[in-house]
């Protein structure tokens, strides 16, 4: 059964055409793979789905209903979380309540109840307050659940991000270059906490990575992008020796013998 | 020096001596001197110093109370400056529960508003109009002025319409982002002071540039506010409600989710945070702030007119918020007390006294420098030593420490059946 379905998608900006009528499925509980050279489009695609971009054509839908139209925070109450290929995070505010602030729409608070603090407040927020921090202990981050955001480590922050998308409590989580900037073995560890995600979480993943290890490893399908188009898609096993794929990594000579 | 702070630290008996000690050493001086300011400061000082005791918040609440309620008002009573000080305290209450609005908007929600006096003159003018003999020049029905009893209903009304011109002002302009909402924002705040000024035709709303002159004073029970010591209560009352409905807002779902929207704003709208709306209802809740005091503005002075609400009121309550310290809420208290007083009390007394001297000879001031041409330079002059040195703010603005212990507890009835967390190993860095 598919989650995702994109169709057709089309987004210019200018004279460039960012994503060419690109469709793509996603299977539930399957994970995913974009991947494709720099300025390939990946990102914009992610954009796309997630509404931060109005895309000029084409559907994306998820489940059976469309995203076309929608803002970002309805997508988001939709159920898509994602993270950011340049980190994201509310730097200047606490670690724990950056992953209350991804608990945002599951509360209920409004102005008066605030105001009065009645019990039903009082309570929820001490509920977010925990719920967060289980976030935090799921992504091994609960330590430093008083620290500003800023002050965590690279890796750790890239994390965080991934505690407050999962607060979202998403059906579809999309993770831009969650490896970027990471060391090998956080890689094997993130290689291994995505499995866990999948398996523990019912959650379908779909991430941008340019990390080959982790995207063969860990995906059971791939999508190649180059300048907007969608020029490959299949099991990691075909994705490796497909002509076109070699061709856009490393040049055409690559493929042809001179 | 140091031997003494570090006994200090933690020692809460001997600060809670320290404290008493120094309130009545500051109010006897005060009660027996004659128009000493420099006494009434330290008075009010003593609330700094209270801040930073290790006391219950609980406790520090109770006793700012007292000395707000009793001791100050009682140990001025007896000089001839009585309602010179209480003038000065009640200003003093007016900025900083506009300082605390604006902090809303450009502290928490960071959202830079060069206009925010406007929602101070649709309070004043709220009360202003309907107040006065003036409504009865459009209004079909009903006899004006209405009487001072109304005052009370007013405030409410005040903070609504004022919050209603938030959103409505809102609406056009949060399509903009920083320095430009900045400027739109500084448009809007002069456009509400013209059309104040303009609104005498062709029905006479505002009675323009004239003002609108001996509004009601409030009254209760028969009983008449007119004097500074009297509307000080008044103030302190909304005060106490302001700080009240900051706190809880700051630290709840609403302040976070302005935080967010100040921090990032992609992101914030990526874990679903309606965007518009939170900006609004920041807007919207800075000015019914304003909007409230505005309502009291007018009745303290009993008259209203446009030149109380130039830019120059906008960018002084900024300058408050900034330099106390943005979104820092006893901060933004004490940046609004110190500029007010710097600018009503401090700086006119040093000029005041230079002049003296320069007029007994002692020294002598070319004309240029005369001392009241120089009040503006030394303000400016400390505002950028501020700046220069304290970037962060008198207070800086700190995050809510959570409790781990208790957290990890209550986290055990979060988890989800399949989750595994692994304290030793899992994912970790």
């Amino acid at each position: 059964m598919s989650i995702l379905t994109v169709s057709n998608l089309y987004k210019q900006f200018g004279g460039l055409v960012a994503v060419n009528s690109v469709d793509m499925t996603v299977e539930k509980g399957s994970i995913t793979a974009v991947i494709g050279p720099n300025g390939a489009g990946k990102t914009t695609f992610f954009n796309l789905i997630t509404g931060v971009y109005e895309p000029d054509k084409g559907n994306v839908q998820l489940g059976s209903k469309s995203l076309i139209g929608l803002k970002p925070h309805e997508i988001s109450r939709q159920g898509i979380a994602r993270t950011f290929q340049n980190i994201r995070l509310f730097s200047n505010i606490t670690v724990l309540e950056n992953v209350m602030v991804g608990l945002h729409k599951q509360l209920k608070a409004g102005i008066v109840t605030t105001l009065f603090q009645t019990k039903g407040v009082r309570e929820e927020e001490k509920r977010a307050q925990e719920e967060a921090y289980h976030w935090l202990e799921y992504v091994g981050l609960a330590r430093h659940l008083n620290e500003d955001a800023q002050n965590l480590s690279y890796g750790a922050q890239r994390r965080l991000e991934i505690a407050r998308a999962l607060a979202t409590n998403p059906k579809l989580l999309l993770l831009d270059e969650p490896a970027a900037g990471m060391n090998p073995r956080e890689t094997r560890e993130l290689t291994e906490f995505i499995h866990r995600m999948r398996e523990e979480l019912d959650v379908t993943i779909v991430l941008i990575e340019h990390d080959m290890k982790l995207v063969m490893e860990i995906s059971e399908h791939i999508v190649v992008l180059d300048h907007g188009e969608k020029i490959a898609e299949g099991k990691p096993a075909e994705i490796r020796n497909n002509v076109k794929v070699i061709e856009a990594y490393l040049g055409k000579s690559a493929v042809t013998p001179a | 020096m140091q031997k003494l702070t570090s006994k200090l630290k933690g020692n809460k008996m001997a600060q809670v001596i320290l404290l008493v000690l120094y309130v009545l050493v500051t109010s006897l001086s005060l009660y027996l001197a004659q128009a000493s300011v420099t006494a009434f400061l330290l008075l009010l000082f003593s609330l700094l110093l209270l801040y930073y005791t290790d006391l219950s918040n609980r406790l520090k609440w109770v006793i700012a109370g007292v000395v707000l309620v009793g001791v100050i008002p009682f140990v001025a009573s007896t000089g001839p400056s009585y309602q010179s000080y209480m003038e000065v305290a009640t200003v003093v209450g007016i900025y900083v529960a506009m300082a605390l609005g604006l902090n809303i908007v450009v502290g928490l929600a960071g959202l830079l508003d060069l206009g925010f006096v406007a929602f101070f003159a649709i309070g004043a003018y709220t009360y202003g109009i309907f107040a006065t003999g003036q409504a009865a020049n459009f209004m079909p029905f009903g006899t004006f002025p209405l009487s001072g009893g109304t005052f009370w209903i007013f405030i409410l009304i005040g903070c609504f319409i004022a919050a209603l011109f938030g959103i409505l002002l809102g609406i056009p302009v949060l399509r903009v982002k920083g320095d430009y909402l900045a400027i739109v924002t500084l448009g809007f705040g002069e456009i509400i002071r013209i059309v104040f000024n303009n609104l005498d035709k062709p029905v006479n709303i505002t009675n323009g540039a004239m003002g609108l002159a001996s509004v009601q004073p409030p009254e209760i029970f028969g009983f008449q506010f007119i004097y500074p010591n009297q509307f000080y209560y008044i103030v302190l009352g909304i005060l106490l409600f302001v700080i009240l409905a900051v706190r809880r807002f700051e630290f709840s779902k609403i302040g976070r989710s302005w935080k967010a929207v100040r921090e990032n704003e992609i992101a914030a709208q990526s874990m679903g945070i309606h965007l518009v709306r939170t900006k609004l209802l920041a807007f919207a809740i800075g000015a019914s702030f304003s909007g409230m005091m505005g309502v009291v503005f007018a009745a303290k002075q009993t008259f209203v007119d446009p030149t109380s609400f130039t830019l120059l009121e906008s960018i002084t309550i900024l300058v408050m918020v900034i330099l106390g310290g943005m979104g820092s809420v006893p901060g933004v208290i004490l940046g609004a007390a110190v500029v007010t007083i710097l600018n009503l009390q401090v700086l006119t007394e040093v000029t005041n006294y230079l002049n003296q001297l320069n007029m007994d000879g002692v020294i002598s001031f070319p004309e240029a420098l005369a001392p009241a041409k120089m009040q503006r330079f030394i303000f400016g002059a400390i505002l950028i030593i501020f700046a220069i040195y304290r970037p962060q703010g008198l207070i800086p603005a700190k995050n809510p420490v959570f409790d781990e212990n208790a957290l990890k507890e209550g986290a055990k009835n979060h988890r989800k059946e399949k989750i595994t967390i692994d304290q030793d190993k899992g994912f970790q860095a």
